[in-house]
């Protein structure tokens, strides 16, 4: 019983190790990262050789530690929220397959978009999947339910979504640990090929045990020490709390609550507990971090029944994430400023570093794009995203990971030029090969620029599955070698890099090239590490 | 006994070092905290807070709700005036009076002076050069934890022994220079609340 200050994150992970874990499986993504950096800085998880290595992207992740389970180990799988859409097929169809050993998937959602192009809210994808669904409320309670997560996926047979948000992930406070249980030996299921083949005969009839063991899941949700009833005199409204919400409103109320309370940290929805606060009280006040999950479930499609209030009437605000003022509102309490934010405070957006190899690049890109009339630049997610921003203003779109190619490709086919994909190292690792093939296909007539800071840098600098063979890469999926230029971008190799991206502008096909220098966050680091 | 502190600055400055000898220094005193801090984009020289929020009672919201913070503490200016709809009427507000201007529309420094002026209880310092003088710029963010922690809640020794456990490991020179950082502020802050 050792009490540790730990972020969300790294309650997760401790837990995880406590458990039994084999393998954590991740592509780095805000706010997940700390979750398996934490695994692997642990001495603990080395000794004991848990697997921790940053896998390419979560699709591949999720496969490998779906894999791990077959096998009868433990596995956790890591990513933020738009790293399930990447996951999406395996997702799906690990539950139709179920697992053999524990297997927690766990999505940081991130409301507000601190450092995302959307606010999804994975509950939906674990509804769609039809599998239990975790959303601690605190750090301790993210501990708590990842160790035992791993018995109840085992117990269920299926995996478990284990959800977070920005404020969980990325919070510290104070978590009790518990021992540390053995791994799982080595034991691959006996049943393995009527569960894992998923050809249609076979796949029919898994869906039909997938059907049936809803009703498991359900009961598992009512008995979940962690969904609970708080009895209160006021019954005209019930107020239904999921995740950390409940946090928001006991700050509100610090002396106990006034109205019957459900807190829900377990999915599906424990039934027997809504209905008995639907019983009890004449309207419903929905509070949930991210969308109206719960609220639209309650409400249905005509919204007859017992009144719901929640984000869909504005009694919250339909975005963003909640806060305990939006909440105090939403309870009709007051919220009091005593001073506003003077008018002289400007907006400090953030920019890339002093130095970095990104800037000496779209310097060289803007200058040679000037010559041009009509010229896109299709831009991808990391640090160069941030050259969207002035003095830049260099890319002309931002979508998802490795978009970049594929739309510039799209653009080209409809007659765009200059078309310019703009992409990083590990997103091109990531997401971008595939889109390359098709581009080596056509030969498509546009300019790839991988802008290659040997690290993914955007969340911190972590491992690049990529370092050292971009090049290689690039000529293995079938990139005309005399078209892959490399260069280094540094002030003084302007003219030449400008040159360079002018010849391949004007190349009457596909060009990949290839500005490198390392990232001057993680050389700074490993500098001061040295001097340590 | 309940302390609300919002910590702001520019990504890179360091306000988490701030936080984390108050943590430690929390949980020695056994008291329940939550902390939430920023990672990801805005760590790229955009502006950065921290909600630290520690009590003798478990703590509920990991954010502060308006209108209650104890104390602001900022490495920037500019940056303590975006969080003072958070502050209490008679809260503190404790900032590095040096701008950190990396934005072409950085206001003119006179005019976030006049904001702060009209602040009724407010310390502000040049923890740069105060550490300067001290012997070592990397202080700094020490200097200015020594300024707050009149308001903080928790002794100064107990602040000192939050400074030893985490500098510890660096050596003694290093944690010798972090408690003069400490008390350099902690003179400046004291002073200017009893007059």
């Amino acid at each position: 019983m050792e009490k540790h200050l730990f972020l969300g994150d790294e309650a997760i992970a401790q837990a995880a190790i406590d458990a039994g874990l084999s393998g954590v499986y991740a592509y780095p993504g805000t706010p997940s990262t700390e979750i398996t950096e934490y695994i692997q800085n642990s001495a603990v998880a080395t000794e004991r050789g848990i697997h921790s290595k940053w896998s390419t992207n979560e699709k591949t992740a999720l496969e490998t530690a779906l894999g791990m389970s077959y096998a009868g180990k433990r596995a956790l799988c890591c990513m933020k929220h738009v790293g399930l859409n990447v996951a999406a097929d395996c997702f799906m169809n690990a539950a139709m397959s179920g697992i053999n050993g524990g297997l927690i998937i766990i999505t940081a959602d991130d409301p507000s978009m601190h450092s995302s192009q959307n606010e999804q809210d994975n509950r939906f994808y674990g509804n769609f999947a039809m599998i239990p669904i975790l959303e601690p409320s605190n750090q301790q309670e993210a501990y708590d339910m990842v160790y035992d997560g791993f018995e109840l996926s085992e117990k269920l047979g299926y995996p478990v979504l284990l959800r977070v948000t920005t404020r969980m992930a990325h919070s510290r406070a104070g978590v009790v640990t518990r021992p540390m249980r053995e791994e799982n030996k080595m034991n691959c299921p006996e049943d393995g090929r009527q569960r894992f083949i998923l050809l249609p005969a076979l796949a029919r009839k898994r869906f039909k045990s997938l059907l049936a063991a809803q009703d498991g899941f359900v009961a598992a949700s009512e008995e979940s020490p962690y969904n609970q009833y708080f009895d209160a005199p006021d019954k005209k409204k019930g107020i239904i709390t999921t995740g950390i919400a409940f946090n928001y409103l006991s700050e509100n109320y610090p002396d106990g609550f006034e109205n019957p309370v459900l807190k829900i940290t377990q999915y599906p929805l424990p039934k027997k507990l809504v209905v008995r606060l639907v019983e009890e009280c004449d309207e419903i006040l929905v509070l949930e971090e991210g969308f109206p999950f719960v609220e639209e479930q309650l409400k249905g499609y005509l919204g007859i029944g017992i009144k719901v209030h929640g984000r869909l009437d504005g009694a919250i605000p339909r975005e963003g994430e909640l806060t305990p003022d939006s909440v105090a509102l939403a309870l009709g309490k007051e919220v009091k400023s005593f001073y506003s934010v003077p008018e002289v405070v400007e907006q400090r957006p953030p920019a890339l570093c002093q130095g970095c190899a990104h800037r000496d690049m779209y310097d060289a890109l803007n200058d040679v794009l000037k010559e041009y009339e009509g010229a896109k630049v299709f831009g991808d997610i990391g640090c160069y995203t941030l050259g969207a921003l002035p003095p830049f203003r260099a890319i002309d779109s931002c979508i998802d990971m490795g978009a970049s190619i594929t739309m510039a490709k799209g653009a080209a086919d409809a007659g765009v030029f200059p078309a310019v994909a703009v992409i990083g190292d590990s997103t091109f690792t990531h997401s971008g090969m595939t889109g390359l093939l098709d581009c080596v296909n056509e030969n498509s007539p546009i300019t790839i620029v991988i802008s290659d800071n040997e690290t993914t840098a955007m969340t911190g600098g972590q491992d690049s599955a990529g370092t050292g063979k971009i090049e290689a890469i690039c000529a293995g999926i079938g990139v005309n070698p005399a078209h892959i230029r490399s260069m280094t971008p540094l002030k003084k190799n302007y003219e030449e890099m400008k040159q360079i991206i002018r010849e391949e502008i004007e190349h009457k096909g596909l060009s990949v090239l290839v500005p490198c220098r390392e990232c001057i966050q993680t050389i700074t680091r490993k500098k001061k590490a040295a001097k340590q | 006994m309940k302390t609300d502190i919002i910590l702001s600055g520019v990504g890179g400055q360091g306000i988490l070092s701030i936080a984390a000898v108050i943590g430690e220094a929390a949980l020695e005193e056994g008291l329940y905290m939550k902390q939430a801090e920023v990672h990801g984009m805005s760590q790229r020289g955009g502006d950065v807070q921290s909600n630290l929020r520690i009590s003798d009672k478990p703590v509920a919201s990991d954010l502060i709700p308006k209108g209650s913070a104890d104390i602001i503490i900022s490495l920037e200016p500019m940056e303590s005036l975006r969080y003072l709809p958070y502050l209490k009427e008679y809260g503190w507000l404790v900032t590095n009076s040096r701008p950190f201007i990396n934005i072409p529309n950085y206001p003119v420094l006179d005019k976030v002076n006049e904001e702060l002026d009209k602040l009724p209880h407010k310390v502000i310092l040049d923890v740069e050069a105060i550490a300067k003088e001290l012997g070592s710029v990397r202080a700094a963010n020490i200097v200015m934890l020594g300024a707050a922690t009149p308001f903080i809640g928790i002794d100064y020794d107990k602040i000192e022994d939050g400074i030893r456990r985490i500098f510890g490991r660096k050596g003694d020179e290093i944690v010798t220079m972090n408690l003069n950082a400490l008390k350099a502020g902690y003179e400046v802050a004291k002073q200017i609340q009893t007059t």
